[in-house]
């Protein structure tokens, strides 16, 4: 485990009382806007001291409120990529980039210069300055930059919310080959679950100041009793999948745990992993195998839960496979197909409904 | 120039650069720590020492040189101790103007370098902070460079009242010729005898001259700065 936090601070409004352990791999720090994130990851960095609590990483105290530990901000050695860039407009990008290199203890393991370039596509800016990038282009430098010090864990506090979706959409791939191509844990602060989905390898969902839940992505995404806390238009289910083929009509072919999915062509090859999300909201149920539908996405399974709401609406789980959907049905209709707890469905999944956007290499 | 300028009035003009000179050199590291902790800290006494800092230019000056007198004078509490440990004189000499001409243009340089630390975002602090970087590298490496328009501005505008200080000057270290006797206090003399008015004239263009050029060079170093700061 490679960091734990436990704290309690006080803010105006808010009193956050939150403990969780983060795993290798990132760990998704979610929940909506004012529930307390961006303090806790202030807190793991230092920039802020909690009124309690403990905080170690890989067994080394950074902050204990009974032993009055409080390591400075510039010793723990944390990259902090915020959510506005924050680069030196007196530096270029290559003086940035350079600035916590100094730093870096000469036996940490780490890329370097040439390599952070070429992860994240930084050589045609190195001689510019900060004032003359995109947003993108900021973040991506800013990535860079918390890198090169050879930080023991990357902080990112919602890095792409003041970006565009087509920025966004930009740096996610770099995300993504930063998690699974240097291995360096990440604490990831984020709203989006999309991003959350595809992104994260552990959520820790927060609401009103408290980790409410704390597990792998697929679950915690896919948790009924979570829906509504998440947001009934977001939820649904994170399933891995394998690409098995690609099809001359323009689809690419998914081997799931239940079955197959077929999605608009994938820029993956082959044997690929990666991740799709089926909104709850684009599922329907069905009893018998239904025939003489336009939709291609049909998979088995039996229903595990169902959670009614406030209103006419309920949360049915879908056990298929190894992997769990979620499906958004009215309740009038969980009582006419008489759902409970083991009867066997069909899960029908517009095909449409899963967005290029939520798709993510992992 | 001399050939221009008599040999009181250019001996004036010296004096007054040389005092100028010290006390903006002397002042600016305290300036820039005063200012940083008035801009970024919060203890207590602080309004206190924001109100010490503005003093000398709500007093009259003459209240100030007379302070310094009573202080420094060489049977004041602080001029005796200065005078036997580190053996520094300063009443009637013209180490006694480079402190007038630096306290009373203190208040200037501190507002000129606070406003430029105010306008620092902190986040970059920070940024830089998480980076690995120190308090004092952060503020040298990140906090330095980016107020150094402001630092600029402040400095000339210290060297430019030092110039032209006169009551606290005249109260504290007189007008001895070739000591204390800067071009402000030098004019004074020129025009209390007769015919002493071409060469207080002549040191009024001297005067003007400088303040012009420190004005100019300052815009100048100030602007040059600011575009690198701007990082477009």
């Amino acid at each position: 485990m490679s960091l734990s936090v436990t704290l309690r601070h006080a803010l105006p409004g808010l009193t956050l009382d939150v403990a969780f352990d983060a795993e290798p791999g990132i760990t998704a720090l979610f929940g909506h806007s004012g529930s307390g994130k961006t303090t806790v990851v202030n807190a793991v960095a230092g920039l802020m001291r909690p009124d309690a609590g403990r905080i170690t990483l890989h067994g080394e105290t950074l902050f204990d409120s009974a032993r009055n530990v409080n390591l400075p901000v510039h010793r723990r050695r944390l990259g902090y990529v915020f959510q506005d860039a924050r680069l030196f407009p007196h530096l270029s990008v290559r003086r940035n980039l350079g600035y916590g290199q100094r730093y870096a203890p000469r036996d940490a393991p780490g890329p370097s210069l040439e390599e952070v370039c070429a992860l994240l596509g930084l050589e045609a800016l190195l001689e510019r300055r900060p004032g003359a990038l995109s947003g993108g282009e900021k973040q991506r430098v800013a990535i860079g930059r918390a890198l090169l010090p050879r930080p023991r864990m990357l902080l990112l506090d919602e890095p792409l919310a003041a970006l565009d979706p087509a920025r966004k959409a930009e740096i996610l791939p770099y995300l993504e080959r930063l998690r699974d191509g240097t291995g360096i844990p990440m604490l990831y602060v984020s709203h989006s679950v999309s991003e959350v989905a595809r992104l994260a390898t552990t959520v820790v969902l927060l609401d009103r100041g408290r980790a409410i839940r704390t597990g792998p992505a697929e679950d915690v995404l896919s948790d009924p009793d979570l829906a509504r806390r998440i947001g009934l238009r977001e939820a649904g289910a994170v399933l891995s999948a394998t690409v098995a083929a690609h099809h001359p009509d323009g689809l690419s072919e998914l081997a799931i745990s239940a079955g197959r999915l077929f999605l608009p062509a994938l820029d993956l090859p082959p044997g690929g992993r990666t991740r799709v999300r089926i909104l709850a909201h684009d599922v329907m149920l069905s009893r018998t195998a239904p025939s003489g539908l336009s939709a291609l996405n049909i998979l088995p399974g039996h229903v595990t839960e169902l959670r009614p709401g406030t209103g006419p609406g309920v949360v049915v789980q879908v056990q298929s496979g190894s992997d769990k959907l979620l499906a958004r049905i009215t309740r009038r209709s969980a009582e006419a197909l008489g759902l409970a707890p083991g009867v066997a469905v069909h899960a029908i999944i517009k095909s449409v409904s899963v967005a290029r956007a939520d798709v993510g290499a992992g | 120039m001399t050939g221009w300028l008599g040999p009181e009035e250019w001996q004036a003009v010296r004096l007054s650069l040389k005092v100028a000179l010290w006390a903006t050199a002397l002042s600016l590291p305290l300036g820039v720590f005063t200012a940083y902790a008035l801009a970024r800290w919060e203890f207590r006494g602080k309004a206190l020492l924001n109100a010490l800092v503005h003093l000398p230019l709500v007093l009259p000056p003459v209240v100030t040189g007379y302070v310094l007198l009573l202080g420094f004078g060489r049977r004041g509490p602080l001029g005796a101790w200065l005078e036997e440990t580190f053996g520094l004189v300063l009443a009637f000499r013209w180490t006694g103007a480079v402190l007038a001409a630096g306290i009373m243009a203190f208040p200037l340089m501190v507002r000129a370098i606070r406003l430029a630390i105010e306008a620092v975002d902190p986040k970059l602090e920070q940024a830089a902070a998480t980076l690995g970087a120190s308090r004092g590298r952060v503020f040298l490496t990140v906090t330095l460079p980016l107020i150094l328009p402001g630092l600029i501005a402040g400095a000339v505008l210290a060297f430019a009242k030092a110039m032209g200080e006169f009551g606290a000057t005249i109260t504290f270290v007189s007008a001895i010729p070739g000591q204390t006797q800067t071009i402000p206090s030098a004019i004074y003399a020129f025009l209390q005898v007769p015919g002493g008015e071409a060469s207080a004239l002549r040191l009024v263009a001297v005067s003007a001259a400088v303040a012009l050029g420190a004005v100019v060079l300052s815009e100048g170093l100030s602007r040059r700065a600011a575009r690198r700061v701007a990082g477009a």
